[in-house]
């Protein structure tokens, strides 16, 4: 041997000694090859003092498996030094898992059998904390016999060794479920707080076992009855409390029995009661008495009285210095809030003072609670706290607040205006941690409250100019510019101070929001669609917004270029279909199909709705059929579609609106025939499904003073041309401008050939028969392009 | 109780007690996670955590922690009796203890843990029969070791 080996203290002061953990390593390894080899000489005087080496270095994080077989050697010897050096490396080097352990269980056996009393002890000791399944049920006889041993000492080691044993094999509840009676009427404190433990764990593991203990109460309620009304006693009293270790097992057992069960629950009351209100809670001790005591009572079916009472205690618990108090009575008033709600609510004032509480864990029991306390009438003032709350509290908290509010405001906002000022507060105060669906519940929301869209949009216009960066607020923000620009502008909100907004300074903002890089994606794609909807809002010109929408025409998100695209078109070519394409939005419904229309976006809200009875509908409707056809017509949306100009420059009018209503209709009509009174006026209509037809209705009306009869009208057109006269309304015009009548005439033109016409006329006027023949040549181009 | 350690400052492990059968490489990484999340602890919070699916209570005193898992079930405000308890016997073994002495004391330190708690549940509520068994048994050891007669049986 090079160096000579350590001793204990030495080995320790050396280690702790080394600098660095290279160094430490190296005095460790030294020193176990010390031990290995002091280990394999079998040296018997010293191998406990080499095993507590390796011990201390198994606590520093060493390997020391190579010590388990020396503790079975230290453990057989009968020197109680290596048995008590030997039972602890059991402990902490042998489990279950090991191989080797179960070889301890003879010695165990042995111990227990014919050992002294320390050595009993060590045994018990070591059977409660590493004993496997299989050790339990070879020593469990011998742990039964040491339960009837005069000794104190032993049998309470022993009632505790059983505890774990039922633990590890639940059929030796059997065995260990006799002597509790007995052992209950020990005066010994360390037997009885076994017995307890013991009854406690019977219990628990076997519904079968309540019956038969709930015998006991009376007993225990003696038992406890003693221990509260004895005075002082120097061995057991802790802060002026009677053995508080052995009173909470009481009153922890007695919880237990009396669950669910009126009688046991009946012969308990008193007792509760009296531990309730004459427990000291100057210290933790008698704290800790009154919270099991606390616990107990709720969980049993009490007098009302006594919950109340109950639910005070941890009210005043709440008022404690204590944090650790203050934790546990909020812990409790979480679980009661449901069953208990009206007596928790009246320390409402107190749990939201506890929301101020810079211990992390605290002030999250706190808000838990705050929310659970959330009704309809104290919904005003609760908000404000938690809105107060969450502004200054941690981070990982805010989450929890922000939802917890919006909850809370859904369920019980007195109004809707309050409703939206909670949500806009919310989103300020911290947009980033408001769940996905906040935007659109806050959209659906305003969208619904028609009175309050001028209020809405000023408040939120505001809001927005103060701080673009938090993204729902700004989403939210931006729908409603687009949607209710317009009562932004005009200054018309009656119900906060009036707000003189110029049409620049919106479109600015605008405009910055879909620049900055603080704006989400999506956030962009509603500032965009905000401009848009502004330009039928605005009185001045689209020529800025023009600017934006075509410059993101090229913009490299794709979602943000198609819409920009599709706007373009709609501002070169669809023009006159603007204003109502960008219409108000009608209302949406609550949670109704949002469906996607002709690519806008899935963040707008577009609503074809066509189950709705609304007229405004049909309009809708049948435009966004149109874009359909606009879409298809294009193919790809990305390369912008060709604009084919008509040579003389006017937009050319690809497509009409249906006729529902004739003013809709855009072609000029044309005044054809003109005598004495007599006028022919034709009208025209192109419809948009069939780009060859015109519809042609003439129109004979008469100003005169005689009635025109017997009227019969003919045409004949070129021959590439199709003519299908329809069935006039009638013959006669009468005189002075009486009824007109009218005919349809149908032309197809499918080589687009300018149209020509000839017209005959008979008819009685004046007392004569007239014939006219004519021809009509300057129809307007657009009844034949 | 499922298991308790204490650990200085500098999260150097002094004691630990394991009352639930774990791998050594279970209990290495429980250790450290639960040594890095006390130290992170400020000094004026409570002294209750939730971890994992556990209550921790842990206190300070001193230069040591003395952290202890329990139960869902269990109370905390007695387990923190429970470590007062621990530290009182220590205290009145040692005579005024402190960090030294249980390092260079360790087994000792089992040992007196080994008298109040047993399988993780309080065998003994009184002081002073704790610190008589304590006291016996260091006699015993005494006595073996240098040859006297065998003592008495009885300890208590």
């Amino acid at each position: 041997m090079v160096l000579p080996s350590l001793k204990l203290p030495e080995l320790i002061q050396e280690i702790r000694g080394a600098k660095t953990q290279a160094q430490e390593r190296e005095v460790i390894q030294k020193e176990c090859a010390h031990i290995r080899a002091a280990f394999r000489e079998g040296d018997a005087p010293q191998r406990h003092r080499q095993l507590a080496k390796l011990l201390y270095v198994h606590m520093l994080g060493y390997p020391a498996h190579f010590g388990q077989m020396e503790c079975l050697k230290l453990i057989a010897s009968p020197r109680f030094t290596d048995k008590r050096v030997g039972y602890l490396g059991a402990m902490l080097l042998l489990d279950e898992r090991q191989d080797a352990h179960l070889l301890i269980t003879n010695s165990i056996k042995n111990d227990l059998s014919q050992g002294t009393q320390p050595v009993q002890g060590l045994a018990l000791c070591t059977l409660s904390t590493m004993g496997s399944a299989e050790m339990c049920r070879d020593l469990a006889n011998e742990v039964e016999r040491l339960l009837l041993r005069p000794s104190p000492y032993i049998r309470k080691k022993a009632v505790l060794a059983a505890v774990h044993m039922i633990r590890k094999v639940p059929e030796l509840s059997d065995i260990f479920l006799p002597p509790c009676t007995q052992l209950l009427r020990e005066r010994h404190h360390g037997i009885l707080i076994g017995t307890i433990t013991l009854i406690t764990e019977l219990c628990e593991r076997s519904p079968a076992a309540l019956p038969h203990f709930r015998q006991v109460v009376p007993q225990l309620v003696q038992i406890l009855r003693i221990l509260v009304m004895s005075g002082y006693s120097a061995e057991h009293s802790v802060a002026g409390i009677s053995d508080p270790f052995l009173q909470v097992k009481i009153l922890r057992l007695l919880r237990i029995l009396g669950r669910n069960h009126e009688e046991s629950s009946e012969a308990m009351n008193d007792m509760l009661a009296q531990v309730a209100t004459n427990t000291d809670t100057s210290r933790n001790a008698g704290n800790a008495v009154l919270y099991e005591t606390v616990l107990t009572i709720v969980d049993i079916p009490s007098a009302s009285g006594l919950r109340v009472l109950a639910v005070n205690i941890l009210g005043r618990f709440l008022l404690n210095s204590d944090k650790n108090i203050r934790y546990v009575a909020l812990t409790s008033l979480l679980q009661l809030v449901q069953s208990d709600h009206s007596a928790v609510q009246r320390h409402r004032p107190t749990v939201v003072e506890c929301l101020k509480d810079p211990d992390a864990s605290l002030s999250r029991r706190a808000l838990e609670l705050s929310l659970a306390l959330v009704n309809s009438s104290n919904i005003r003032s609760m908000t404000q706290e938690l809105q107060g709350f969450l502004e200054s509290c941690p981070a990982d908290l805010r989450a929890d607040c922000a939802s917890g509010i919006l909850l809370a405001a859904e369920r019980f906002a007195p109004t809707k205006r309050w409703h939206i000022d909670t949500i806009m507060q919310v989103l300020t105060t911290a947009g980033a941690h408001v769940r996905d669906d906040a935007v659109a519940n806050l959209t659906q929301l305003i969208g619904g409250a028609e009175e309050l869209h001028a209020y809405s949009v000023c408040q939120l216009y505001n809001a927005l100019a103060a701080d673009i960066s938090q993204q729902p607020l700004v989403q939210v923000a931006a729908w409603c510019i687009g949607e209710y620009g317009d009562l932004l502008l005009s200054g018309s909100c009656e119900e906060a101070e009036p707000l003189q907004v110029q049409e620049e300074e919106v479109l600015t903002l605008l405009e910055k929001v879909l620049q900055s890089h603080l704006s989400l994606p999506a956030t962009r794609g509603y500032a965009l669609t905000a401009l848009m909807k502004l330009s039928t809002r605005i009185q001045g010109d689209n020529n800025r917004i023009r600017q934006i929408v075509s410059i993101y025409g090229s913009c490299l998100d794709i979602e943000l270029q198609q819409r920009a695209v599709e706007y373009n078109a709609l501002f070169r070519k669809y023009d006159h279909m603007r204003p109502a394409i960008l219409e108000k939005m009608p209302l949406v419904e609550h949670g109704g199909p949002q469906d996607d229309e002709a690519g806008e976006g899935k963040e707008e809200p577009w609503n074809p709705n066509r189950e709705s009875q609304s007229p405004t509908k049909t309009p809708t409707a049948n435009l966004l059929d149109l874009l359909d056809l606009l879409n298809g017509a294009s193919g790809d949306a990305q390369p912008p579609p060709a604009l084919d100009l008509t040579p003389g420059g006017s937009l050319l009018h690809l497509l009409d609106l249906p006729s529902t209503t004739p003013s809709l209709a855009p072609i000029p009509g044309l005044k054809v025939f003109d005598r004495e009174g007599l006028q022919i006026n034709l009208s025209f209509v192109r419809p948009p499904e069939i780009p060859a037809l015109l519809l042609i209705t003439a129109t004979a009306s008469n100003t005169s003073k005689s009635d025109v009869t017997h009227f019969v009208c003919q045409a004949a057109v070129p021959k590439s041309f199709q003519l299908q006269l329809q069935i006039p309304s009638g013959d006669t015009v009468p005189a002075q401008g009486g009824p007109p009548i009218t005919q349809v005439l149908r032309v197809l033109n499918p080589n687009k050939a300018p149209l020509r016409m000839r017209l005959k006329l008979t008819y009685n006027h004046f007392g004569q028969s007239v014939q006219e023949i004519f021809e009509v040549k300057d129809f307007p181009p657009d009844t034949w392009q | 109780m499922q298991f308790m350690l204490l650990f200085s400052r500098q999260g150097k492990l002094r004691l630990q007690k394991w009352y639930v059968p774990l791998s050594d490489k279970e209990k290495k990484k429980i250790t450290r996670e639960l040594v890095q999340t006390v130290l992170a602890r400020k000094p004026k919070m409570c002294s209750f955590l939730e971890w994992r699916d556990l209550k921790i209570v842990y206190k300070r005193y001193a230069s040591l922690y003395f952290c202890c898992a329990i139960e869902d079930q269990d109370n905390e405000l007695i387990t923190l009796e429970i470590i007062h308890r621990y530290v009182e016997l220590l205290d009145k073994y040692f005579g005024s203890v402190c960090e030294l002495d249980i390092i260079f004391n360790f087994e000792k330190a089992y040992f007196i843990l080994d008298e109040f708690l047993l399988g993780g549940e309080v065998q003994e509520t009184s002081k002073k029969n704790v610190l008589k068994a304590i006291e016996q048994a260091d006699l015993l050891q005494e006595n073996q070791n240098e040859d006297w007669g065998g003592l008495s049986d009885d300890i208590l």
